[in-house]
């Protein structure tokens, strides 16, 4: 989209009726409340089951459990959420919608379900749940974060991951999520933009195509507290 | 030889009598879950063996356990043993058990171990109040959960299941169990259902929910309705000294509960009417000089319930929110938890995840103060309504007095 002062933000909630297990709404909240705190005009939209995919610049898939992953894949399939995503939208996925946009994922028992491949990835299920605060060191940046999944995504050589891990597992121990164009996904589930204010505004940056002003919040402090308990 | 399980459990009875004395007496604690856990390392049956020829009720769910039992036991109008001190694991109940010979068995039960408790009581009556997200990091997700409570309901023989026919997965669990009184409450939470516990399509909710596979609402025979319990033939006016409106969908199932045991409605109504305080939440209290009324709140449908519209709430509001274990170490539920209510409040943000209470009320244009000294909080005057998670609630119900 083009930027400006009548910029329009349309953020895309997509199934949050399926995946939505931890307060995965939290992040529309935060990147709505973010992008009016610099004057952008934004519209939160939902895409329930059985819905037409809404029309957005920035789409957020959440996590969830096995059941409801699938249904979500199916759908998204579908709609043809792919064509979405060439079409130059912004997408931020969080664990199972982190698994969604890879090639495959692991459901009950050891079952593969294919995934939407937008993503050269394949997640397998790991020998342990994974539990806990995470970080994963992102640029400058540091990603601050709660995990609780039992995946483990192993990348294609021309994906990049997120970021390394400084805490946690992430997608195998070693690395988290990935950055593939404007799509952006990360095992740190629910609300994680609320403890990332930077990633937030880098979400915002690339779906509105703005540059923006620095703007302080509680959120600052939120980040620094989480990266000082975990010694960080 | 045959007397052996019984000497064993005379045994691990006195011990753990032992236990909670030496508990008590040396202020290490209240004397109930300590000497329950020596007792049933001693005797692993010794829950059944305590139980053995009482009339037993389970009452468990997300939310209003502990509150439902407390009605249950005032409404019942016998001598009732139970865990009141809110240790609802199978070391709290052997504990209640040995404290009192009463027959008369009101056990709240943790959702986790309700199977195992059923085993172990051969209980007349549970209590299915609603099953929704609590704790996430440490215990199953809603739905592992619901399947294990169908696994263990369905053999249940000589019972009475007393269950939520609104929370779909409720019903899922207890629609295999021989006898079930369904309940049916109007506009409960809902979002964690979102999807067809059978099939995970998404359900329908109009006047009853329903899903295409067939999966559907039972017929209740037993309604909650404002104020007013409805039952098949009868019809009860509450009048609870217990503030909210999901106190009367307690109460609703306290009365279902009780009249399958033989309990008169009348009788039971008016005996949970006089309940005001159940174990420190809903009565007034002081904190230095402030006069605060202490709610527990430790999920999303928990909040939900708090802050309902019309909800009896001060202008002044402290929200208490920890992350221990006891409490979930994920405070990501916040963001399920309709806040955004508090809007038109003045709230003070408290507790060890006061920075990510605070972040969540500033998107929603909540005005809210982050407090990192509570010596602020002596500063202004009025009454204050402290709504707190589970650690934090008893922070603070262990540094106020009752009014």
């Amino acid at each position: 989209m083009d930027g400006g002062v009548d910029t329009v933000l349309r953020i895309g909630l997509l199934y949050p009726d399926l995946l939505g297990t931890y307060g995965d709404g939290g992040n529309a909240r935060i990147l709505a409340h973010r992008a009016r705190a610099r004057g952008i005009e934004v519209e939160v939209l939902e895409t329930r089951v059985g819905e037409p995919l809404v029309e957005a610049d920035l789409y957020l898939l959440g996590g969830g459990e096995d059941g409801p992953q699938r249904l979500a894949s199916d759908l998204l399939m579908k709609n043809d959420f792919a064509g979405r995503v060439t079409n130059g939208a912004t997408v931020f996925a969080v664990c199972a919608g982190l698994q969604i946009l890879g090639n495959s994922f692991a459901v009950e028992g050891n079952d593969t379900y294919p995934g939407l491949g937008i993503v050269d990835a394949v997640s397998g299920r790991g020998t342990s749940r994974s539990v806990g605060d995470m970080a994963v060191k992102v640029g400058d940046h540091v990603l601050v974060g709660f995990e609780n999944h039992g995946g483990v995504t192993t990348l294609g050589v021309t994906v990049a991951p997120l970021g390394a891990m400084l805490r946690g597992r992430g997608n195998d121990g070693a690395v988290d999520g990935y950055r593939a164009g404007r799509v952006w996904a990360t095992y740190a589930h629910g609300p994680a933009l609320a403890l990332n204010p930077w990633l937030a505004d880098e979400l915002v940056a690339s779906a509105t195509g703005l540059e923006l002003n620095p703007f302080a919040s509680v959120a600052d402090e939120l980040h620094r507290e989480r990266l000082a308990s975990l010694g960080l | 030889m045959k007397r052996r399980p019984s000497v064993r459990a005379a045994l691990a009875v006195s011990a753990a009598r032992l236990i909670n004395w030496l508990s008590r007496r040396t202020g290490r604690g209240s004397g109930t879950v300590a000497g329950g856990r020596v007792g049933l390392r001693l005797a692993p049956t010794l829950l059944a063996h305590l139980a053995r020829e009482r009339q037993v009720m389970l009452v468990t769910g997300t939310n209003g356990k502990t509150t439902t039992s407390a009605l249950i036991r005032e409404g019942w109008g016998l001598p009732v043993a139970a865990n009141a001190t809110g240790a609802n694991m199978p070391a709290g109940h052997v504990a209640a058990l040995i404290e009192s010979s009463a027959t008369a068995v009101v056990l709240e039960t943790d959702e986790a171990w309700l199977s195992a408790v059923i085993d172990q009581t051969q209980p007349a009556v549970i209590v299915l109040l609603n099953l929704s997200r609590d704790q996430l990091d440490r215990a199953s997700e809603v739905r592992q959960l619901g399947e294990r409570w169908r696994g263990a309901l369905a053999g249940v023989t000589n019972c009475t299941v007393v269950a939520n026919a609104s929370d779909p997965l409720v019903v899922y669990a207890a629609e295999l169990a021989p006898v079930v009184t369904w309940v049916q409450v109007p506009g409960m939470w809902q979002h964690d259902a979102l999807s067809c516990p059978h099939c995970t399509q998404p359900l329908r909710f109009a006047e009853i929910w329903s899903c295409a596979c067939g999966f559907t609402e039972p017929t209740a025979s037993v309604r909650s309705d404002g104020s007013r319990a409805v039952f098949d033939n009868e019809e009860v006016e509450l009048t609870l000294a217990l503030p909210g409106a999901f106190n009367f969908v307690n109460a609703t199932f306290t009365l279902a509960a009780l009249r399958a045991v033989g309990v008169s409605l009348d009788e039971a109504a008016t005996r949970v009417a006089g309940v005001s305080s159940v174990q420190g939440r809903y009565g007034r209290r002081t904190w230095r000089g402030r006069e605060l009324r202490l709610l527990l709140a430790k999920n999303p449908a928990g909040v939900a319930a708090l802050l309902a519209p019309g909800a009896d709430l001060d202008d002044e509001v402290w929200v208490a929110i920890n992350a221990q274990t006891a409490d979930g170490k994920d405070p990501s539920w916040l963001y399920d938890a309709p806040f955004e209510r508090l809007v038109g409040h003045n709230v003070r943000c408290l507790g060890e995840r006061r920075l990510d209470l605070a972040t969540r009320l500033e998107a929603d244009g909540v005005v809210a103060t982050v407090v990192d000294d509570l010596n602020v909080l002596t500063l202004s005057q009025g009454p204050v309504t402290l709504i707190a998670n589970y650690t934090a609630f008893r922070q603070w119900m262990g540094e106020s007095t009752p009014c």
